[in-house]
């Protein structure tokens, strides 16, 4: 069976330029990067090559890049490493639960949060962001582009503001790195997120942008590597991954693959919207990172839609999966106001690098008709459609 | 299209349904595993009498992760699927408020009837499979001569589910599968170990999956607790048969018909709740001799062997889980009212369980003891 995957903000497949990159550390070039000897210097090298990559993405200084396991401990690493009990933490209710669950945690711990709420197409207000300073705030956190919608917040206004407050900016920039340009000067941000599996690096592999001369407790105690912040021996092949898909996003943009991928995903969506009455965008209207378009498809359980395409080669999600595996309702669909039985209506196609006009063909092909079927097995839509 | 030949078998981590998943596979059939969410466990864990963590029961990550694992096994696809809200409206607070009415609930039944039959099958549909099959013990069939789909008792009566089916209706049971019919548990493990099932093993599950422990009194409070709900002054007055008050009670909800523990009042000869009066809160005890009756009038009938029910006919009737049918004559004495008499007095005839009618091993259909 032939499958398309258009889940990229789950996660993206391993370039194989980046595959290529990092096959060598883990076999001929092994050392520890710590190490003196030979082998160590080897390993270094790479390691800093990689934060070169990084660095040039996001306009920022080597030193001023931390390697991590990942987005969420980027995330963690900027929350719990720039704010102590007795601060006050800005954010919003539709932000990753890496930075949700890291507040609530903080909270629970003698900080307190002020979690902002965001209009119909999931935008934070920066007024509200401003009217939400507090003598004791010390930490705002509001992502770049959400991984549901796509949606890009107006970071480098809410940058000025934490400015000028003098409070600390942190941003969650996992789904938009490698989708947008990222300049942490013109957003005005001391610390950004990134996660290398979002940009066709390895799971597991992740980075943490923080400005030179920040303060920054440490999630983990032991050796002093990533100059203290972040103790652990590097993984090196991971590293290596990172750089190199950093590296590779970089030329994207110069190559304006995110414009050939804003048309792909256009096409996709106007596709579907032409073919499928009763159905829409999820964040219309709003700057949105190219790859991303949420749709809804209401009188459908988009839970049963994505089980259907599923079987039928087409992968793409809905919500955000509970431990289980079954689908909760979507706290960013629900925070933008949307009726319940419309957010899990909803389904989210993401596209990567590797994805084709084919890909889109495939899926054009397959989404109205899925829909249209599960529509007349579906008690609420026959009931609605014999009421109109 | 759907293809006729897929058949979605809903697994809940268990021996049965594992089982039939590997059995089907193994036939050749196009097979796709779904399990339902029903029900979050850590929901009320943290209330008082709740357990923090809450293993190996309906729901629980274990049984998922047990599901999964067979899924990965025999090489089938495998699906969540979240219906903790229907689950919640439809079954879990009937439950509540039956018990709060002075009933005693059966709300696999209930389950049954709105989830798994309903909701599940249109689920299983939806994505192209026309059957369902689950690890019940019962048998399903067409009767030519009735143009009727017939549910009927499993070969090993120890194992009989049927009682909590008899709501089924036809377009249910037409597109429904229940394979471990014709076997006896043993047997069921036994194909369990051929299939290579880790879990061939894995013990029985046998009290009410959302109720940790099986103490529903804990579980009422916890849940109204857990709604910002406080729970209803249900306490009133401990009468005879003949009407005379000889105590309060702390609450309807804690008796069932036929309990004899923990009524609070000593006298010379053994006391049994006989009756609970939701109305004026009343709790009627007496003798045991006045646990029995020939009657019973059962509502929100499903008829299924027949369409309808014009004369009386001769059944046998089951009024719970743990009872052998007894012998009885049904008739409608209403649109939606069937009235059972019994040839023998039947012990402890419960409002709120169901009477189920049976025509040797066929379900001719059943309906709620008012």
């Amino acid at each position: 069976m032939r499958r398309v995957y258009l889940d990229n903000n789950a996660t993206t497949p391993v370039l194989p330029e980046v595959q290529e990159a990092m096959r060598p550390y883990f076999g001929e070039h092994f050392g520890n990067a710590s190490s003196i000897h030979h082998h160590g210097q080897e390993t270094r090298a790479a390691v800093e090559n990689a934060r070169e990559s990084v660095a040039k993405l996001l306009g920022c200084r080597e030193s001023e890049v931390v390697f991590t396991s990942g987005g969420t401990e980027s995330d963690n690493l900027a929350i719990a490493g720039l704010a102590a009990p007795g601060d006050h933490i800005i954010t919003s209710s539709i932000e990753h639960h890496a930075v949700l669950h890291a507040c609530k945690h903080l909270e629970e711990n003698g900080c307190e949060v002020t979690c902002l709420p965001v209009d119909g197409r999931s935008l934070v207000d920066p007024d509200d962001v401003r009217r939400a300073l507090r003598p004791n705030t010390k930490l705002i956190s509001i992502m770049m582009a959400n991984n549901e919608t796509g949606v890009l917040q107006p970071v480098e206004e809410i940058g000025k503001i934490a400015a000028e407050a003098d409070v600390y900016f942190h941003t969650d920039a996992v789904q938009a790195a490698g989708k947008v340009p990222i300049d942490v000067a013109k957003i005005g941000c001391d610390a950004l997120s990134i996660s290398g599996h979002k940009i066709h690096a390895p799971q597991g592999t992740g980075a943490l942008y923080v400005r030179k001369g920040t303060h920054l407790q440490p999630l983990f105690y032991g050796g002093r590597h990533e100059r203290s912040r972040r103790a652990g021996t590097e993984n090196v092949p991971g590293i290596v991954g990172l750089g190199k898909a950093a590296e590779l996003a970089l030329q994207g943009f110069v190559r304006g693959d995110n414009q050939t991928m804003a048309a792909l995903r256009d096409r996709l969506q106007q596709g579907i919207l032409a073919q499928v009455d009763e159905a829409g965008v999820n964040g219309e209207g709003a700057p949105r990172v190219p790859n991303t378009a949420n749709i809804y498809f209401d009188h459908i359980e988009g839970e049963a839609l994505v089980i259907a395409l599923d079987l039928k080669g087409l992968a793409v999600s809905t919500g955000a999966a509970c431990s289980s595996g079954a689908i909760e309702p979507s706290h960013v669909l629900t925070a933008m106001g949307l009726r319940a039985d419309r957010a899990r209506a909803s389904i989210r196609f993401s596209l990567g690098k590797q994805s084709t006009a084919e890909d889109i063909e495939f899926a054009l092909a397959l989404v109205p008709e899925t829909v249209a079927r599960l529509r007349e097995l579906s008690p609420v839509y026959r009931k609605a459609a014999i009421s109109s | 299209m759907s293809d006729a030949k897929t058949i979605a078998v809903a697994m809940s981590g268990g021996v049965d349904s594992s089982t039939v998943a590997a059995m089907l596979r193994a036939e050749g059939h196009n097979v796709i595993g779904l399990t339902m969410q029903l029900w979050n466990q850590r929901r009320l864990a943290g209330h008082e009498g709740m357990p923090e963590s809450v293993q190996g029961r309906c729901c629980s990550l274990d049984d998922v992760y047990d599901a999964r694992r067979v899924a990965e096994h025999i090489g089938i696809p495998y699906y969540v699927v979240n219906h903790e809200e229907r689950f919640e409206r439809d079954v879990v607070r009937p439950f509540v408020e039956e018990y709060l009415s002075g009933r005693t609930p059966i709300p696999c039944s209930l389950c049954n009837n709105h989830l798994k039959f309903d909701q599940l099958l249109i689920v299983a549909q939806q994505i192209g499979a026309e059957r369902v099959a689950t690890g019940h013990y019962a048998r399903v069939a067409y009767d030519d001569a009735r143009g009727r789909w017939l549910l009927k008792r499993p070969a090993d009566h120890s194992k009989d589910q049927t009682y909590f089916l008899f709501g089924l209706t036809q377009e249910q049971l037409s597109r429904t599968l229940f394979p471990l019919g014709e076997m006896t548990k043993p047997e069921v493990r036994e194909l369990a170990r051929k299939h290579g099932l880790a879990l061939a093993e894995k013990p029985d599950s046998q009290e009410i999956c959302f109720v940790p422990g099986g103490d529903y009194k804990r579980f009422i409070d916890a849940y109204l607790a857990d709604q910002g709900e406080s729970l209803p002054d249900t306490a009133g007055e401990l009468v005879t048969t003949s009407g005379e008050v000889i105590g309060e009670h702390s609450g309807i909800h804690n008796f069932t018909v036929g309990q004899r523990k923990g009524l609070g009042v000593a006298t010379g000869s053994p006391l049994y709740v006989i009756q609970i009066s939701g109305a004026d809160k009343q709790v009627v005890v007496g003798g045991e001799e006045n646990l029995y009756s020939r009657t019973l009038r059962a509502r929100r009938i499903n008829l299924i062997a027949v369409d309808d029910l014009r004369e009386p006919m001769r059944v046998t009737v089951k009024i719970r889980h743990r009872h052998e049918p007894a012998p009885a004559v049904i008739e409608k004495v209403a649109d939606d009212e069937i009235l059972a008499t019994f040839d023998e007095p039947q012990r402890a005839i419960t409002p709120g369980q169901a009477a189920v009618f049976y025509d040797g091993d066929v379900v001719v259909g059943g309906g709620w003891i008012a």
